[in-house]
Order: C-alpha cells, then sequence, then structure tokens
C-alpha cells in the first residue's frame, strides 16, 4: 500500500546566484503540509531554480531550506526525501515502465522483489496496471507522464515536486491529466509543489498560487484571492487577461466600496483598499456593450474579430482602450462605430496598493 | 549525515590498513609476487608505515600517523562545515606532506641541501613509494574530498568531488609530474646537483638550431628539419584528404565506400610499417629499384633514406586523418549557401573558389594543424627510414639509448618537440576555435551539393586514383611480405618469416616456439589490461566535464586535452627520467607501460564520451538522483547502458593503440615487459625484414578481428539503443565543452 507523509517546506532568505547574474535574490516561503501549491510566473521568473533548489538539484547561495522542518540546505538531492516529476519526463529510455518505477525504490534499498511489486501498484495507481513491461518509446505521451508520475510517487516523498509536467502534452489530454493529478493528490494527501506558467492549469488545480516576477513572489495566496484581489497590475494581468484603468474609490461600505470610472460610478468587493485614486482590473468578460450612444461609458469600436463563439473588440473611451469578449455573436459591431460600456458585477477587481 | 560516517569510516579504515598492513616502500621482486609476506612485518624492505617508524628510524614517517589521527578526531566534529574544513584541510596537508618526503628524502638521505641543513643530515635514507604509500596517498586525497562535499562543494556529492579530486591527482602525478622531472633533469648533474652546462651547451647546439641549408653551408640543424618536415607532412595530407573528400562526397566516383574504408587504415596500422613497405618497394634492394635497375640501368640509390622518404610515408600515413577531418568539413557546407551563390549568377568554378573554399577554411587549417602534429610526434617511420640524420623525436631517442647518454640533451630536444606541438595545439584551440563555419545542424537542410566544375573535378580524381593505387600497393606489400624470401634477391614465396615468429610445438604441452610469441603476449595482456582502464578514466573525465560544474573546470579540460599534444617520445623520455628513482619507481614494471597507455590514450575517450554525453538529456541524471541514486549508481544503471556506443568505441580504440605505438613505448620496455612495436623495430635494425613485416601483418590482423568482433557484438542494438534516445530527449542538448 502506498502510504504519503505529507511534509512542510520552509525556504528561509533563499538566495541564487548563476555566477555575477542573480536568479533568486530573497525568497522565503512556507508551504503547508498536504497541500498542492502552485508557483506561478512567466518564463526566467526563477520557478524551476526554485523547485531545484527544493529538490536537490541546485544549492543555495544563502539562506536555508527545511523540509518536514528539517534542515536540508547541504543534503545531496539523493537524500532527499522528495522526489520530482520532469517536464521532459526523463524516462530511462533503456529500461521497462516497471522498472522505471522500481529504479527509486531499489536505489532506497528494497529487494528487488519487494521493489517490483510496490511499483505494481504504483502504475495501477495511475491506470497504467499490466503496461509495466512496455519500453517508454512504447507508450503515449499521456502514458509516458503517468509513468513518470508513478515513479515519483511510489517513493511516499514527503513533497512531490512537479516541473511543468503538462507542457508535452495536448490541449485536450492537459485538461483530464491535471484533474487526476490534483485527484490523486486529493485522495493520498501528499503536499505537492507545481510549476507551471499557465495561469488557468494554475487556478484549476491549486490549493494556493505564489506568483513569481523576477525571483520574488509576487503575490500568493488562494486562487480565488489572487483573481479577485490582485495586489498589482501585474497579477492582474497575469491571473488571466485584465484592462488595468484608473479610477477613484470615493467610498467604503463594510465590503464593498463605491468607484468612480469617468462618468460611471460602480460598486466592487472591497478587498485591502482605501479611498482616494486606485487601479481597477477589468476582465475582458465583465464589460456590457450596447450599439450607439446611451447611459454609461462612451466608446467607439476600432477593431473587432469574430472567433465563433465569441467576437473580440478593442474600443477606445475616454479612461483607455479597453479588450473586450463579448458572447453576443449574432450582432458584431462593426469598426469606427460607436458604442456604450457598462460593468458586470463580477470580473472588476481593485488592485490593493 | 549518516552516509557521510560510513564513507568516512571506511576511509580511515583504508589508512589504518596502509601504515600497519601493507609494505611501505617498493618491493624489488613485486608486490603481486606475495614474496614479501614472508619477511613481513619486521624486516626493513617490507615493513609497514608504523614499525619503520618505530624500528627503522624512519622518523619523518610520523607525520603521516599524525594526520591520520587528526583525521579519526575530526570525525567526531558535529558542525558538518567545521568538519567538513577540517577534513579537507587534514587531506591537502596529508598529500602535501607525502610529496614533500617523498621528494626531499632519496635513497641516502635528504636530496636537498636546503633540509640537510635545516634538519641536519639524516643517518639512513628511504626507497621509493610503496603500497603502503600509495594507499595512503588516496587516502588523504579522498579525506579532502569527502571534506569538501560535506561543505557542500558539488551540491555536497561525494562521488564526484572524489572523482575529480582522483584524477587532478593522477593526471599530476602521471602528465605533469613527468614533464616537470624533465624539466628538472635538464639542468642537473647525474648526482642531482644543480648544473645548466648541459642544458646550455645543448641549447646553443648548432646541430639543432644551425641555419646552414639556408645561408649556405651545410644541413639545417635538426629542429629546423623537423619543422620543415611537419609542414610538408601538413600540406601534402591535407590537399590530398581534401581531394579524397571531394571526391567521396562530390562527385559520381563508384567506389566511395572503398574510400571511405581507409580512415580505418591508419588506426590498425603500426606506424613504422609504412615505412618498412617503402624501404622493400624504394629501398636500396626494393622490387622497383631493382625493377628499374635491370630494365633501365638505373643505379640504385639512398634517396628515400631521409626527408623525402620520412615525407613519403608521413603523408601516406595521415591523409586518411586528414580526410577523415574533411570529409566533415566539406559535407558541412550548406547546400544553401552555394546554391544562393549559383542563384546570384556566379558559376559552379566561382561558386567553389568564392563561397565554398572560404567555408572549408578552418576545417583546412584544423586538418593541417593535425598532421603537423602527427609528423611531429611520429617516431616510427624516421627510424625506420632516417637513417643517422633523423628528426626531434628520433634523436631524443638516441639522446638516451645511444652511446651519449646525455639526458640533458634529450630533456633540451623533447622542450623544443614540446614547444612546436604545443604552438600547433593552442593555435587549434584558440584561433580556430569559433571560426567553425560548418553547419551540420540536424535540421533537415535542403538542397543538394553543386557538383564540382569540371577541371577541378578531373584534377582531384586525377590525384585520388594514382595515390589510392598507391596506398593498395603500400598495403599490400604488407600482406604479401611476409611470405617472400628475401625481398628484391630472392622473390620466391615461402612461410619460413611466419614459421620463426610463430611456430607453435606440441611436446607433451604446447611451447610457444616463435621468437615473436613472448613480445605478442606481452602485448595482449598490457592491452587488454590497459584498455578498460582507459575507457574508465576516459568515460569519467567525459561525464565530469559535461555534467558538473565547477571552478577550474576549462583549465582541467585544456590541462587534459593538452596531455594529448604532448608526443609520444617526450612522454617516454620523461617517464624514465620522473619514474626512475624514488620517490615513485616503476620503470622496467608493466605498470609504466599501462599508465603510459592510459594517460596518452584518454583524451579520446573523453571526446567520445563528450559527443555522446551532450546527445543525452541532462534530466535523465537528475531524475535518477532525485529517485535517491546517487551518482556512481546512476552512471551505472543509466549513463552506462546509453553509452554503450561510446564504451565499445573507447575500448577498441585504447586496445588497437596500446597494440600500435611505439614512440613512448621504446623508452619503458624492459627485457620482461617487451612490446609488440618495440620488438618489430628491433628486427628492422637487424634487417630481418620477412619476419618484422610478417609480425606486422599478423597484428593487423589481430586488430581487424578485435574490431570487427566488437562491431558484431555491439553494432545492431546499438541503432535502435540510439533512436530511441534521439526520440524522447530532444527538448534539450548540451552545449559541447
Ligand atoms: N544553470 C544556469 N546558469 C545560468 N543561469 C541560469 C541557470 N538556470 C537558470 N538560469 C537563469 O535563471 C533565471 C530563472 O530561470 P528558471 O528558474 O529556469 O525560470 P523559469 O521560471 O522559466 O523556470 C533565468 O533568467 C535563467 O536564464
Ligand atoms: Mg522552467
Amino acid at each position: 500500500m502506498i502510504n504519503q507523509k505529507a511534509g512542510s517546506v520552509t525556504f528561509e532568505n533563499v538566495k541564487k546566484t548563476f555566477g555575477a547574474f542573480t536568479a533568486i535574490p530573497d525568497l522565503s516561503l512556507t508551504i503547508e503540509p498536504g497541500t498542492l501549491v502552485t508557483l506561478l510566473g512567466p518564463s526566467g521568473c526563477g520557478k524551476t531554480t526554485t523547485l531545484r533548489m527544493l529538490a536537490g538539484l541546485e544549492h543555495p547561495t544563502a539562506g536555508r531550506i527545511l523540509i518536514g522542518g528539517k534542515d536540508v540546505t547541504m543534503l545531496p538531492a539523493n537524500e532527499r526525501d522528495v522526489s520530482m516529476v520532469f517536464q521532459s519526463y526523463a524516462l530511462f529510455p533503456h529500461m521497462s515502465s516497471l522498472d522505471n518505477v522500481a529504479y527509486g525504490l531499489e536505489s532506497s534499498g528494497l529487494s528487488r522483489r519487494e521493489a517490483r511489486e510496490k511499483a505494481e501498484e504504483g502504475l495501477s495507481l495511475v491506470g497504467l496496471a499490466g503496461m509495466g513491461g512496455r519500453l517508454p518509446a512504447e507508450l503515449s505521451g499521456g502514458q509516458q507522464q503517468r509513468v513518470a508520475v508513478a515513479r515519483a510517487l511510489v517513493l511516499e516523498p514527503q513533497v512531490l515536486l512537479l516541473d511543468e509536467p503538462l507542457s508535452n502534452l495536448d490541449a485536450r489530454l492537459r485538461r483530464r491529466v491535471r484533474t487526476e493529478i490534483r485527484e490523486l493528490q486529493q485522495r493520498l494527501g501528499f503536499t505537492a509543489v507545481y510549476v507551471t506558467h499557465d495561469q488557468d492549469e494554475a487556478l484549476a488545480v491549486s490549493d494556493r498560487i505564489i506568483v513569481m516576477k523576477d525571483g520574488e513572489i509576487a503575490q500568493s495566496g488562494a486562487p480565488r484571492d489572487l483573481y479577485e484581489f490582485p495586489a498589482s497590475s501585474f497579477i492582474a494581468d497575469f491571473m488571466g487577461e485584465a484592462n488595468v484603468i484608473a479610477c477613484e474609490v470615493v467610498g467604503i461600505d463594510g465590503a464593498e466600496a463605491d468607484i468612480r470610472i469617468g462618468s460611471l460610478t460602480h460598486r466592487v468587493p472591497a478587498g485591502r483598499a482605501k479611498p482616494g485614486a486606485a487601479s481597477l482590473a477589468v476582465r475582458p468578460g465583465a464589460v456590457t456593450l450596447a450599439e450607439g450612444r446611451g447611459e454609461g461609458l462612451a466608446g467607439r469600436i476600432l477593431h473587432s474579430a469574430y472567433l465563433g463563439d465569441h467576437v473580440e473588440y478593442e474600443v477606445e473611451t475616454d479612461v483607455g482602450t479597453l479588450f473586450i469578449v463579448d458572447h453576443a455573436v449574432d450582432r458584431i459591431l462593426p469598426a469606427a462605430s460607436n458604442a456604450t460600456l457598462g460593468f458586470k458585477n463580477r470580473g472588476i477587481a481593485l488592485i490593493s496598493n | 549525515m549518516r552516509h557521510g560516517n560510513r564513507r568516512l569510516d571506511v576511509v580511515l579504515i583504508l589508512g589504518a590498513v596502509a601504515l600497519t598492513l601493507l609494505p611501505w616502500y617498493r618491493i624489488d621482486g613485486g608486490f603481486y609476487g606475495f614474496g614479501w609476506l614472508a619477511g613481513f612485518p619486521l624486516s626493513t624492505e617490507v615493513a609497514p608505515g608504523l614499525v619503520q617508524i618505530a624500528a627503522h628510524g624512519r622518523w619523518w614517517l610520523a607525520g603521516v600517523v599524525l594526520l591520520l589521527l587528526l583525521a579519526g578526531a575530526a570525525r567526531g566534529m558535529a558542525d558538518p562545515m567545521r568538519r567538513g574544513a577540517a577534513l579537507a584541510w587534514l587531506g591537502a596537508l596529508g598529500v602535501l606532506f607525502l610529496s614533500l618526503q617523498g621528494l626531499a628524502i632519496g635513497f641516502s638521505g635528504w636530496t636537498w641541501t636546503i633540509s640537510e641543513s635545516l634538519f641536519g643530515a639524516l643517518s639512513d635514507g628511504q626507497p621509493s613509494m610503496g603500497a603502503g604509500a600509495v594507499l595512503s596517498a588516496v587516502v588523504f586525497v579522498l579525506l579532502f574530498s569527502f571534506g569538501l562535499a560535506e561543505r557542500g562543494v558539488m551540491k555536497g556529492d561525494a562521488f564526484v568531488v572524489s572523482a575529480i579530486s582522483l584524477l587532478v591527482f593522477l593526471v599530476a602525478v602521471f602528465v605533469f609530474y613527468p614533464i616537470g622531472s624533465m624539466f628538472a633533469g635538464s639542468v642537473q648533474d647525474f648526482d642531482g646537483s644543480f648544473n645548466p652546462d648541459g642544458f646550455i651547451r645543448n641549447m646553443q647546439d648548432p646541430g639543432i638550431w644551425s641555419l646552414g641549408c639556408v645561408i649556405g653551408g651545410g644541413r639545417c640543424g635538426v629542429a629546423w628539419r623537423t619543422l620543415w618536415l611537419a609542414i610538408m607532412t601538413g600540406l601534402g595530407s591535407t590537399l590530398l584528404g581534401l581531394a579524397f573528400a571531394l571526391v567521396a562526397t562530390r562527385t559520381r566516383f563508384p567506389y566511395k565506400k572503398g574510400l571511405r574504408l581507409l580512415t580505418i587504415l591508419p588506426i590498425i596500422t603500426p606506424p613504422f610499417v609504412i615505412g618498412l613497405a617503402l624501404t622493400l618497394l624504394f629501398g636500396r634492394a626494393g622490387v622497383i629499384t631493382q625493377g628499374l635497375s635491370e630494365l633501365f640501368g638505373i643505379e640504385p640509390g639512398r634517396w628515400l633514406y631521409g626527408l623525402t622518404g620520412i615525407w613519403i610515408a608521413q603523408v601516406l600515413s595521415f591523409t586518411p586523418i586528414a580526410f577523415l577531418v574533411l570529409i566533415g568539413v566539406v559535407e558541412g557546407v550548406s547546400p544553401s549557401m552555394e546554391e544562393a551563390s549559383t542563384t546570384l549568377r556566379a558559376d559552379r568554378w566561382r561558386t567553389f573558389r568564392r563561397v565554398s573554399l572560404p567555408l572549408m577554411k578552418p576545417g583546412l587549417a584544423n586538418a593541417f594543424l593535425i598532421g603537423f602534429i602527427e609528423s611531429m610526434a611520429d617516431f616510427g617511420n624516421p627510424l625506420v627510414l632516417g637513417g643517422s640524420h633523423g628528426v626531434l623525436s628520433t634523436e631524443i631517442f638516441f639522446a638516451v639509448v645511444g652511446s651519449q647518454n646525455d639526458p640533458s640533451r634529450a630533456a633540451v630536444l623533447a622542450m623544443v618537440l614540446l614547444v612546436f606541438t604545443l604552438s600547433a595545439f593552442l593555435a587549434q584551440r584558440f584561433w580556430l576555435s569559433g571560426k567553425n563555419f560548418a553547419t551540420v545542424t540536424g535540421k533537415g537542410d535542403s538542397g543538394a551539393h553543386i557538383a564540382l566544375p569540371r577541371g577541378l573535378s578531373i584534377g582531384v580524381h586525377a590525384i585520388v586514383i594514382p595515390w589510392g593505387l598507391f596506398t593498395l600497393v603500400v598495403y599490400g606489400m604488407i600482406l604479401v611480405g611476409g611470405f617472400v624470401k628475401t625481398w628484391g634477391l630472392d622473390n620466391s614465396l615461402t612461410l619460413d618469416h611466419y614459421a620463426k615468429a610463430f611456430s607453435i610445438s606440441f611436446d607433451g604441452s604446447i611451447a610457444w616456439t616463435g621468437v615473436a610469441w613472448n613480445s605478442f603476449w606481452t602485448t595482449m595482456e598490457i592491452a587488454l589490461i590497459s584498455a578498460p582502464l582507459t575507457a574508465i578514466v576516459g568515460l569519467l573525465t567525459a561525464y565530469i566535464i559535461v555534467r558538473q560544474k565547477f571552478t577550474g573546470k576549462n583549465v582541467f579540460e585544456f590541462a587534459l586535452m593538452m596531455s594529448f599534444a604532448i608526443p609520444g617520445t617526450v612522454i617516454g623520455v620523461s617517464y624514465i627520467m620522473a619514474f626512475n628513482l624514488p620517490p615513485l619507481e616503476m620503470t622496467g614494471s608493466a605498470l609504466i607501460l599501462i599508465a603510459c597507455f592510459v594517460f596518452r590514450n584518454m583524451p579520446v575517450g573523453v571526446r567520445g564520451g563528450i559527443a555522446a554525453m551532450s546527445q543525452l538529456d541532462k534530466s535523465l541524471d537528475e531524475a535518477s538522483l532525485t529517485l535517491r541514486a546517487g551518482s556512481f549508481r546512476t552512471i551505472r544503471k543509466v549513463i552506462l547502458p546509453l553509452l554503450r556506443p561510446a564504451i565499445t568505441a573507447a575500448l577498441v580504440y585504447s586496445f588497437v593503440r596500446a597494440i600500435t605505438s611505439i614512440s613512448a613505448v621504446i623508452f619503458l620496455v624492459s627485457a620482461e615487459y617487451n612490446m609488440a612495436t618495440s620488438y618489430i623495430v628491433g628486427l628492422v635494425e637487424n634487417g630481418e625484414y620477412g619476419v618484422a613485416i610478417a609480425y606486422s601483418s599478423m597484428l593487423i590482423v589481430v586488430m581487424i578481428t578485435v574490431i570487427t568482433g566488437f562491431q558484431l557484438l555491439v553494432g545492431d542494438r546499438r541503432l535502435r539503443r540510439e533512436n530511441r534516445v534521439a526520440g524522447l530527449a530532444p527538448s534539450r542538448q548540451e552545449k559541447t565543452a
């Protein structure tokens, strides 16, 4: 039986430089046992470096790393109680899937027979019972991915690390596999650190998301917090597209705030907002669009594109050019025509700093 | 830390073994004879370190005991950083102390006057280091490595740190220490005192430096003649190699496969064999010389014995190497460049001259430098053909073994040779690197190479066909030569030569009565021992260079590759200068031959390993590490199985090189351990051409058998494996160093 033991993860003022280049200036974070935490951020922001330091594949230049409360900063990768699913899967091409899964067990000192039994179990856990004899080259991409997950899981690590585990799968498969990973994690209850640059994926699987930018934490929190209360325009734009426009907070009423955008007033969740000038993140789908001039924000269509189930517009207004997604496909406003804009109740968020 | 303690315990126990259970000094009868067990542990020759200190007055060895005891005490330290620092310091001091005491105290006491005046005279000296001393040196290197690993060096990977330290240690002992000793030896008297007279006299010797042939009046010095020969050989082999490469890739020549077979010839041919075959053709008693003199009355001349003959032999020997290099270069010129040129209204000739040729220039320069270095390092052909006026490599040999016995002259000549080859090597590394326009990308670069201009096509065929035929004749001579009674004089066929070399008689048991058997079996034995060692050292080095990052890595790689540019003759001279006296004495043993082969042939294993390993996705090793496997298990279970073709290549290559090489070997052989090549050279010197050539063809046949055997064994699997690797791991290609 595969019994996971969930461990916590702590980074204390970790710094990592490559020669003269500082990839991670000063990183501190804590991950609760049994949660799935995503490191999210644009390419090159230091997600992989962070994960590899946790795995022991890179050693920090300064600072401490703790796994399950134990200082592992100087411990080599093979003596750490974590395991990792690689972006390229890194399945050993000369070993069958069963041997691949048994490999780590044998390295940890299990006898060959025990290791194979447990590896069989691991394979059935990911739905590959009976496929143990196949070489990685004889498996589909999705199956290879699951072998990689099984190989990491059977070691019952305190923390499972996944570096963009879905990036080699096609879009359709991606959705299914990410659900499977999340289900497995919730069922077995292990701690997982998941790296991705895709915010949909992050929103779909995480207990908590840590958004990184230039080696620092830009914001961390539950998926919903990040989406609804972005701390900066960077977060707002990165967590699903957003138009960032200037507004003024005119009053706060408990959990809600009244704001003024150009000529329009609106009520939004207050978050940590204070009265005065502020920024507002407006999701492309949170804007209503009506033909001609009327009550609301006046705009002029710059450009429109028909995309089957929705239409994309660029609309020029007093508060800036907005990108809008409209689901009314039976009526397409032509370029250069006038329009009136309004805001829906969802998808509008005050940026808190 | 449990893990760290276990390996530390093992090493500390080894240290104790080195001091108590093994003879500290070298055993004259050989360690593996185990004759020393009789006198163990009390007699002064075979006593272990502790007894040497207590009973035989070798008080200075107490330093080793002290350092090991301190290391044992450090084991108990709790803080890993401080313990690591302590271990690293003790290890470094231990290596330093061992080297210093070894160098400072020779057979009869202090070797340096400064230490004698400091500590007073010693009543007794010490012999060379033996099993105990060597093991304790290794223990200190390992302590040093473990200490660094505990401080987090190389991500705390003790195996990698130890491998790097041991490699650096071995290369220092077997490459840099001998070269250093040679330099030191050149300014020493026989008794070891400083005396630069011999050095200065030789440095000014007109026999080396005279420019007589240019400014009139006599011969040029051997340095200039060698340089001239190397330049001509470089040019000749590059031009011929280019012609062959063009024919093989840009024409419709029907025997292209046969041309490519040419490239394995130099690998399996002992270097002097070409010279030998030329003698049989053009020497005073050669077939062609005799034929011409009979038919046309042309007086048989001695023109072959001198630079001209050596030059022909070297061009024959090294053209295949240039060909191999230039095939890659010619194929590497992107066809789209040439197509672009033709669409810009250039005709074929203009395209070749203005586009293709300039793109090949760096490759041509590279081929030239390779030919240059090979010619400088060549020893076999000049020995057979040079007569009394040889080149640097043979002069070095005669300075050591001849009646002159002038080590400082040998050292000076070796330095001159070293300066030439190292300059060429440096030029190759720094001037040519980054100038490579060849574009073998692996991306299907569509388009076809344009055909050669007509005139050029005729030209290259006119060079390639006669030269190819000539090569065939020369090799034919080698195979046939052994069956002919006396070349030129009595051309009847006979099996006598083979019988003399390889006869066996059954007299109850098998008796190897042939004269060649002794050296043949020694050669096989040494080649079989050194081949796997070479492959291990070479591939381990490649692993470290490709997969590990550490400060000084470039220097490490450079120093290793540089050892390849040291001519064998120089290695030979430096080995006998370094390993003839304490602290390390190995001359006359099999060990010195094995060490020589391992460190001379390793760079090829390194290159092959680097190329192969760069194709393996790095995440495979990382995956293995995160799956609890240490580096050693990772190498054994993941990297080695995937590197099988490179391993085979390294094994075959080092096996074959150990059989064919002569330049360093000829200094190091002894009556007990004689190698095939030096035995054959001896036959040639005695004028026994028939037996010599019979023996040579036997060697060639053995090597062909070994190579094809290996090919059959692993050839098929290797393709499938490689495809799989390529299919799975296309994502990241490491930059090849
Ligand atoms: N081994 C390395 N040497 C030098 N720079 C590196 C190395 N690994 C990563 N970097 C740099 O560190 C930064 C962060 O990289 P990485 O963690 O891989 O980003 P990502 O968030 O895309 O996974 C990048 O700018 C990258 O170029
Ligand atoms: Mg990444």
